[in-house]
């Protein structure tokens, strides 16, 4: 059976240039780039020209990138970087948003345990914030503002280069994830205006277990790892030369690709989105305009996201939806419920990501397969005949 | 794979799907907001289900739990219905993971709120310790 896969903001496949760039670092030039010797300058060479390649596809300059075993290190780091500096200053707030992907929420709650004070501001009915609310949240004691740059879940992009002018003007440290953006949407830190920034190579046809945090100079990150003195003391380990290496080579490759594959990207997204809201009691989570190019997310009223993914699956389309069932926990994606979804609609959604390995026919196949998938749960399903039947109110119009 | 063979049979291939127009007891169990609803129809003749039906709105262990349940009832008396238990639809199912287990408990209650509804429709007295529910989940029982 062919299969689709369409769960590319889960992870993507590896590029042939990215497993080929980390290849010579597997197999001859594994010296470690600490050692003094030849093999380990042969390392540390190739350590040095990966930073310099992801710092100027960043912007950035060579001394703000740290390598870390991927986005929610680098999360982690940022998080807890930007609470110990606001902390020897006696600033112990933080503000973010509702729809941030764990590796910073569950970051948040800890940080709130040791003392901290944090604000998640409420997202629109697209899931989006504004630099009014950042701004109106600030106070004397704001240590930091993250906010992500493109939603996991939904796709939406958020106004980070107006939150960022916000915090610059008040004096706060502002750090984004843009773990679901790099290699996607163009992004320059200096354009952003960001004080830290959070990526991760296997979003982008890297391999996994590998990212990168960007920090301002004259800012200093927090060790979180101790041991010896990698990444000038901030990261300890010995650095995982082969996947920082494939990693620049990944991004070179997605950042060169962006003019040519978005245009190609959103027109399969707008028909995917198009077609399945001729499903009758769909709705299209995030904005119609405002959101990643690969990006669909939909609910479909009276059945459940597992049974819909499984019988997909079935069908050969690897896809992902924010049900409660495929999270192993009771509730549906904390996303869909901050944009205002009932939880019995949010069990009931659907998430594609394309990359642009997928193709139109591809497209028109997946349209097809959730159609029928949709209607044959339905069929079985209590809900969608009292939705039918008129005992129960349509959530979804 | 998260699912055996014998779930993901009874998950593609489900067995008894439907509703019935003259069921003789109707039993409806679980919460739209946790994801799962089961709905079981019994046709009873002589204390024997004659025939069942059933409609699910949840996971694949929901819907193959109420496959599976169904058709361990088919044809039983209803004593014997009353005795099934998530185990034992746990056990036809070659075993669910860890946190579908509850699944499982849906079918049961399914099954016996079904035969409740039965009896009390046709004022046969029983005994009410038998039906107790015993799902236990965060949200449910509200709506």
């Amino acid at each position: 059976m062919n299969r689709i896969y369409v769960d590319n903001a889960a992870t993507t496949k590896m590029s042939r240039k990215a497993v080929k760039a980390m290849l010579p670092y597997l197999e001859e030039r594994y010296g470690n780039p600490s050692s003094l010797h030849t093999a380990g300058q042969l390392a540390a060479e190739a350590l040095f020209n990966a930073r310099r390649e992801i710092a100027e596809r960043l912007g950035a300059d060579v001394k703000e990138i740290y390598f870390t075993s991927g986005g929610s290190e680098s999360d982690n780091q940022a998080l807890i970087s930007a609470a110990e500096a606001g902390a020897r200053k006696g600033k112990k707030h933080i503000i973010s948003q509702k729809t941030e992907h764990h590796a910073i929420l569950n970051t948040l709650k800890k940080l709130e345990k040791q003392g901290f004070e944090i604000t998640l501001l409420d997202v629109d009915g697209e899931g989006s914030i504004t630099a009014e609310q950042v701004r109106s949240a600030i106070r004397g004691d704001t240590a930091l503002v993250t906010t992500m740059t493109a939603n996991n879940e939904i796709g939406t992009l958020y106004p980070i280069k107006e939150i960022a002018e916000v915090c610059r003007a008040k004096g706060v440290l502002f750090h984004t994830d843009a773990v679901q953006a790099v290699g996607h949407i163009p992004l320059d830190v200096h354009e952003i205006g960001c004080d830290m920034l959070s990526l991760s190579a296997h979003k982008f046809h890297g391999p996994k277990g590998v990212g990168a945090l960007y920090v301002r100079n004259g800012l200093m990150p927090s060790c979180i790892i101790e041991g010896g003195a990698q990444e000038r003391g901030r990261r300890a380990g010995t650095e995982n030369i082969a996947g920082i290496c494939s990693m620049a080579a990944a991004l070179n490759e997605a950042a060169t690709a962006i003019p040519e594959d978005t245009p190609k990207l959103t027109a399969m997204r707008d028909r995917l989105i198009a077609g399945l809201s001729e499903i009758p009691h769909s709705v299209l989570n995030g904005s119609t305009t405002n959101r990643l190019p690969g990006n669909v997310n939909m609910c479909f009223e009276g059945i459940e996201g597992e049974s819909l993914l499984l019988l997909l699956d079935a069908k050969g389309i690897c896809a992902s939806s924010g049900s409660a069932c495929t999270s192993g926990s009771l509730d549906p994606s904390h996303v869909l419920l901050a944009i205002g979804r009932p939880h019995e609609v949010a069990h009931g959604s659907l998430r594609l990501t394309l990359s642009s390995e997928n193709t139109p026919d591809e497209v028109e196949f997946i349209i097809r397969s959730v159609k029928e998938v949709v209607e044959y749960l339905r069929n079985m399903s209590p809900i969608w005949q009292e939705l039918q039947e008129g005992k129960r109110n349509y959530v979804i119009q | 794979m998260l699912y055996s063979e014998k779930v993901m049979d009874h998950f593609t291939n489900p067995r008894n799907v439907g509703t019935m127009e003259d069921a003789d007891g109707i039993g409806e169990v679980g919460n739209a907001k946790c994801g799962d609803i089961m709905k079981i129809f019994l046709k009873i003749k002589n204390d024997i289900i004659i025939d069942v039906k059933f409609s699910t709105f949840g996971c694949g262990s929901a819907i193959a739990s109420s496959s599976m349940a169904t058709e361990m009832i088919k044809g039983k008396p209803l004593s014997q219905a009353l005795e099934l238990t998530n185990k034992a639809v746990v056990e036809a199912l070659d075993g669910l993971p860890a946190h579908k287990l509850h699944c499982s408990v849906l079918a049961e209650e399914a099954v016996k709120a079904a035969v409740k509804d039965y009896y009390d429709r046709n004022g046969i007295a029983y005994d009410h310790g038998k039906f107790v529910q015993t799902h236990d989940c965060g949200h449910c029982g509200e709506d």
